[in-house]
């Protein structure tokens, strides 16, 4: 079974489709990424799969561990393993990034049928984590993304996906605007999520980021479809000739 | 304006004849006060509509109801201790219980006062004729502008007198707890403060209202708090009582010069509650802070209504005003600055940010810039919003449900008003506090909202 199942998702916002029949399945242990001029639709699908509720799905099915994602709350999906990195993190002023991620912890942990941590036991484990991502520690009692540059909000997303452990990770857009050096930061703290029981979809524009985690699997998404799947040299091709070349491939793909 | 209905005029006279018998032990130049702010309440009565301050705020239902002078608890009011319990700031160095108005010796102590200061019963201060009593009692509110205080100054029986003499410097909070006892019959309190802070003395004052059972009840506070020269006062007001509550209340401070005043309200109770700040710089170089909270759920109406006046030059306010309200609650802020002719170089900032729960809560919130002076600066601003989609969702998309996730909200937008408290002890248990007063609300408001992008408006005036 499939860790992530999508079949024929079709997605619209104020009547407009965005996803016109994505199909896509991600196993435990892989790492994929979806890649796509801008407008493709590929932050929608990742809104979609974070259960954001201003995308409607006019169609199609997503099975996650074999449940149905469509009919879950956002903090339903989260306790049921799934995690996105949000493209543009959001500050929250007067909530503490320790507190929140330990609110969170004890939500999935609870849901799981596992005893809550407190604070005592929570805060080692954060800490870490940050080491890991290099954030400081200041950052712990600062409110979330509060002041944050974006490299700092990237990566902060980054500490909460180590510290949450989820089973299906989806990162949108993680490396948009990133320096060289945040970017290898990120990937550290990506790569070492790595592992059997754990699926990463990458959703990115620039190939640069797949040259520090090498996928498994690149899917190029054009006008809400995947056009093209292939193995990590297919991004080194985009990356050459653009996505245009693809084009052929989506007209003909959405008969 | 419109003058007081004729019964219920008869009322209020009545009840300043048998008040009398109250008031014997006052020395006569008190009585004189009193006499002429009753003249004078009966002259102009209560606020209507078409007064500017009063817009916003209907005293209808308190001008129309019959209220009789608040009857006197038992006699030792040790009955009430256990109630009082869950009530008590843990870490004061005082506190002085009023049950309906009148001090309650056997429910307060004093144990951690230091020598010098005196906090106790003003009708005991007035019995002694202190002459700092006299020398500020009544001095500084204006009962000719004002009808509450002019009605208060009118039966003004007992309330907490304050004196901390020079560099006196208490961290501890002295705590005044107004105790409303609703009875079968309308009853009115009219509890009178005066805190007398000497130069460099440093403490924080407390007046918080609690009402034991439910019932119609007025509270009508006045506290007038004289800041001597690089004084640092904070007072704090909370106002908890049952819905059927009528509470007005009138904070006047008067600042020397250097003098730090900080004024934080947090409204979460009564039905009808009007809280006035009225601060005055009179001394150069004077700042005051004016930080407060309101939570309205219900049919509650809270009107926070601050009056800063500039009356000296390189002076700074600050005015930081959070509300939330939820239910058919109606919330209001009315910001004045005026800042004098001769206040060169005065710096003002006045923030309201107000979060509406539901369809049918309403704000009505309004700055009112007076300025005289030429080289100052004064920025205002105003936000109406609801709780803000993108964090909500940023919450749950980590785990946390989403009613879990509305209040961490709702208490963060809280918290924003408790941070700015200075004192520990006050800070920590109103934090405690407040989060049992967050509306349950766990739906968003309305389809409105939704279609306007669902986040905040905002707009800000330089002037």
């Amino acid at each position: 079974m499939s860790l992530l199942e999508i079949k024929n998702l079709h997605a619209s916002v104020n009547n407009h489709e965005i996803l016109k029949g994505v199909d896509l399945a991600v196993n435990a242990g892989e790492v994929h990424s979806i890649m796509g001029p801008n407008g493709s639709g590929k932050s929608t699908l990742a809104q979609v799969l974070a259960r954001r509720e201003t995308y409607q799905v006019t169609e199609g099915q997503v099975l996650l561990n074999g449940k149905d994602l469509l009919v879950m709350k956002p903090e339903e999906a989260a306790c049921e393993g799934l995690f996105m990195a949000f493209q543009y993190p959001v500050e929250i002023p007067g909530i503490s990034n320790a507190y929140f991620l330990r609110a969170a912890l004890n939500a999935i942990r609870k849901y799981r049928g596992l005893e809550e941590l407190d604070a005592m036991d929570f805060l080692p484990l954060l800490k870490e984590k940050m080491r890991l991502l290099e954030m400081d520690e200041r950052f712990l009692s600062r409110p979330v993304n509060e002041g944050f540059s974006g490299g700092e909000k990237k990566r902060n997303e980054i500490v909460q996906m180590a510290v949450l452990e989820p089973k299906m990770a989806i990162l949108d857009e993680t490396d948009s605007g990133l320096d060289i050096d945040a970017l290898k930061i990120v990937a550290k703290g990506v790569e070492a999520m790595r592992s059997p029981e754990r699926a990463i979809l990458l959703v990115t524009h620039y190939q640069r980021l797949l040259n520090y985690i090498v996928p498994d699997y690149v899917h190029v998404l054009v006008n809400g479809k995947i056009v093209k799947s292939g193995g990590a040299e297919l991004a080194l091709e985009l990356e050459e000739k653009g996505y245009g070349w693809t084009e052929p491939a989506a007209v003909t793909a959405s008969r | 304006m419109t003058l007081v209905k004729t019964d219920q005029l008869q009322n209020y006279l009545d009840a300043f004849n048998t008040f009398g018998v109250r008031t014997e032990r006052q020395p006569a130049w008190f009585r004189v006060m009193r006499e002429r702010a009753f003249a004078r309440f009966c002259e102009v009565g209560f606020p209507t509509a078409k007064d500017e301050d009063w817009r916003f705020t209907n005293v209808t239902s308190i001008a129309q109801t019959p209220f009789v002078l608040a009857r006197h608890a038992h006699a030792s009011g040790a009955a009430y201790a256990d109630s009082l319990k869950p009530f008590r700031i843990p870490g004061a160095a005082c506190q002085l219980v009023f049950l309906n108005g009148r001090f309650a010796p056997v429910l307060s102590d004093f144990a951690g006062l230091p020598k010098g200061s005196q906090v106790g019963s003003l009708a005991q201060a007035l019995a002694e004729n202190h002459k700092t009593v006299e020398a500020h009692l009544g001095r500084y509110v204006n009962i000719e502008r004002d009808a509450f205080c002019a009605l208060n100054t009118a039966f003004t029986e007992d309330g907490a007198y304050v004196y901390l003499p020079r560099r006196t410097v208490l961290e501890a909070p002295i705590c005044l707890q107004f105790i409303s006892l609703p009875g079968d019959d309308p009853e009115m309190t009219h509890p009178r403060n005066l805190i007398v802070a000497e130069d460099e003395s440093e403490a924080n004052v407390v007046e918080d209202y609690i009402s034991l059972g439910s019932g119609i009840c007025f509270s009508n506070a006045v506290t007038e708090l004289v800041a001597g020269e690089s004084a640092i006062i904070s007072h704090y007001m909370i106002e908890r009582e049952d819905s059927q509550a009528f509470n007005i209340s009138t904070l006047r401070t008067q600042q020397g010069r250097s003098a730090n005043v900080s004024s934080h309200s947090v409204l979460l109770g009564g039905g009808l509650v009007r809280n006035n700040v009225h601060p005055v710089l009179a001394g150069e170089g004077g700042e005051c802070l004016i930080n407060g909270l309101f939570i309205g759920n219900g049919n509650q109406h809270m009107d926070n209504y601050m009056l800063v006046e500039h009356a000296s030059p390189h002076c700074s306010s600050r005015q930081f005003y959070n509300g939330i309200l939820d239910g058919h609650s109606h919330g209001v802020f009315q910001g004045r600055i005026i800042v004098h002719k001769d206040a060169q170089k005065t710096d003002a900032k006045q923030t309201n940010r107000n979060l509406l729960l539901s369809d049918d809560a309403q704000i009505d919130t309004k700055p009112q810039l007076e300025i005289y002076a030429d080289d100052v600066k004064c920025t205002h601003g105003a936000t109406i919003g609801q709780v803000e989609e993108n964090a909500l969702f940023y919450l749950r998309s980590r785990g946390i449900d989403e009613g879990s996730a509305r209040r961490l909200l709702l208490l963060a937008f809280a918290s924003e008003c408790l941070e700015r408290m200075k004192c520990g002890q006050v800070r920590e248990y109103l934090q405690n506090i407040v989060q049992g007063w967050l509306p349950e609300s766990s739906r968003s408001a309305g389809t409105k909202a939704a279609s306007a992008g669902g986040v905040e408006r905002q707009w800000e005036e330089v002037g």
